[in-house]
């Protein structure tokens, strides 16, 4: 994709917007010229960028520690036919339960604060990015392990040559997909039991003070978010696993 | 240099491959492993490399026995041998890294040969990958690919070359090219070199010495001299066209 072409689409989605308002001309529909000088005054001035920092903290710990726990387990589980074989059911009933009717659950056992939002976008991430790297290295074609086992390799360097930068493209698509579902999750969240985050921000702006182009400018403050997290890992993916990308 | 004595192996539930099988290969010896699919001549090289072991016996090579893929030997396989994600050059120099990674601890490499500094470009230029360091498995032909398999290989200066069916999924003539680059190899380093194919006009012309294999389980070496193939010129002689019939009719019998 051209990046040119993205910002014309960009262009077209506020055009859309714009044209929506007038037609509709209600203040539950703001213009995006409003709700985008909002957008900054409550980023520079208010208190946006403080709830924007607690949701970007609160996503950025979730992935952080489902990476570093879930792509270990993904190799392990990848290489071992064994242990495969005993989780590989457990994986199966919890990985398509919608994480997020536990958020009540989570939130009742460990009641508020930054804790419980990070475990719910975790329980995501996690399963996401177990399975994508368990089956990246299970799938590793067996003539490549005996090749590098040939050339003095034993289980450490297997790990480190082989298995790691094998399930780091797993590890990023796992990311990619799942990050949009992370955001949305974090929305709900933070309706619940906080009075920080981009989520609360919204609800509180929206149901409380009625304050509307304040809440489009949250809604647009969280877009960004997940936008700029799909951007980051894309861009990552880009870097990291150049072979997926050559002609 | 290799001695199999009284080799015996088998599957797990199944019927063995080998069975009392005895075979010596002397240092310098070049020989094509040739038989039909199921053989058993992939299991009698995975053995060699260390990568499978015989359920009774002992298989000898330079008066050690083989509990893992010994330094000095080195695999090349048909195909998906090379790193997806790595370039040609950062292939070839796999098992310097890896190597390194250890350090020279008698096992997973030679002892007091720890690489720090390596330079593989000489290399890649004698085998006519200098013009591809940058690029990865997938943008390169089969011929390439299996260039690079053999550089990666020869880098590690091995007296032992394995190869299963290196060049059977390329075409005619990439095939002979580089059926001639091996044999040069194998002269100018002094390699010993054990080539399993399933094609009988490779046989011929890889293998001074043929090993035939039969239907499980195979007990006695069937061994067939093949003198002529140090001859210039020998893949236009009438020897080859014989020793081709020959083999082709030894087959159907077995």
């Amino acid at each position: 994709m051209k990046k040119q072409d993205v910002f014309l689409a960009a262009l077209a989605i506020f055009l859309f917007w714009q044209i929506s308002a007038l037609i509709v001309d209600r203040n539950i529909l703001p213009s995006p010229v409003l709700v985008i000088q909002v957008f900054f005054k409550e980023l520079f001035n208010g208190k946006m960028l403080e709830h924007a920092a607690a949701s970007l903290w609160r996503v950025m710990a979730s992935m952080f520690l489902s990476v570093a726990l879930a792509a270990p387990a993904g190799l392990i589980l990848g290489q071992s036919k064994r242990l495969n074989r005993f989780f590989s059911p457990v994986i199966y009933l919890l990985y398509p339960i919608p994480k997020v009717v536990l958020v009540p659950i989570v939130l009742l056992f460990l009641g508020i604060g930054d804790l419980p939002k990070i475990v719910i976008i975790f329980m995501i991430l996690f399963f996401q990015i177990l399975v994508l790297v368990r089956d990246q290295a299970a799938g590793l074609p067996a003539e490549l392990i005996q090749s590098v086992r040939s050339l003095g390799a034993g289980r450490r360097a297997l790990f480190r040559f082989v298995y790691l930068p094998a399930s780091l493209p797993a590890i990023l698509t796992a990311l990619r997909q799942s990050v949009g579902t992370a955001v949305a999750v974090l929305y709900i969240a933070e309706l619940f039991a906080t009075q920080r985050g981009l989520g609360y921000y919204i609800y509180f702006n929206g149901s409380t003070l009625f304050d509307y182009p304040a809440m489009y400018a949250g809604v647009l403050a969280m877009s960004l978010l997940g936008l700029g997290l799909y951007f980051t890992v894309d861009w990552l993916e880009h870097r990291l696993c150049k072979w997926q990308f050559v002609e | 240099m290799i001695t199999l004595e009284k080799l015996n192996f088998s599957y797990a539930n199944t019927a063995p491959v080998f069975e009392t099988f005895n075979w010596q290969v002397q240092r310098g010896e070049r020989w094509a492993l040739l038989g039909p699919s199921g053989c058993g001549k992939t299991t009698l090289l995975y053995i060699l490399a260390g990568l499978r072991f015989p359920t009774s016996g002992e298989l000898l090579i330079d008066g050690e026995k083989i509990t893992r893929p010994r330094p000095h030997s080195g695999l090349i396989l048909q195909e998906y041998g090379l790193l997806p994600w790595a370039t040609v050059q950062e292939n070839v120099e796999l098992g310097l890294r890896v190597r390194g990674f250890y350090g020279a601890d008698g096992i997973h490499a030679p002892r007091g040969e720890t690489p720090v500094n390596f330079d593989v470009l000489p290399l890649l230029k004698d085998l006519r990958l200098d013009t591809l360091t940058d690029k990865y498995p997938s943008q390169i032909s089969g011929g390439q690919r299996q260039r690079t398999a053999i550089a990666r290989t020869l880098i590690l200066n091995p007296d032992l070359l394995l190869m299963d069916e290196p060049f059977s999924s390329l075409d005619a003539l990439t095939r002979a090219d580089l059926q001639n680059l091996t044999l040069k190899l194998c002269d100018e380093k002094n390699l010993t070199l054990i080539m399993v194919t399933h094609a009988i006009e490779e046989a011929a012309i890889m293998g001074n010495k043929i090993l035939l294999l039969g239907n499980p389980p195979n007990t006695e070496p069937l061994i067939i001299d093949n003198p002529n193939a140090e001859k210039e010129g020998y893949r236009d002689s009438q020897a080859y066209t014989e020793l081709c019939q020959d083999l082709r009719q030894r087959m159907e019998k077995a």
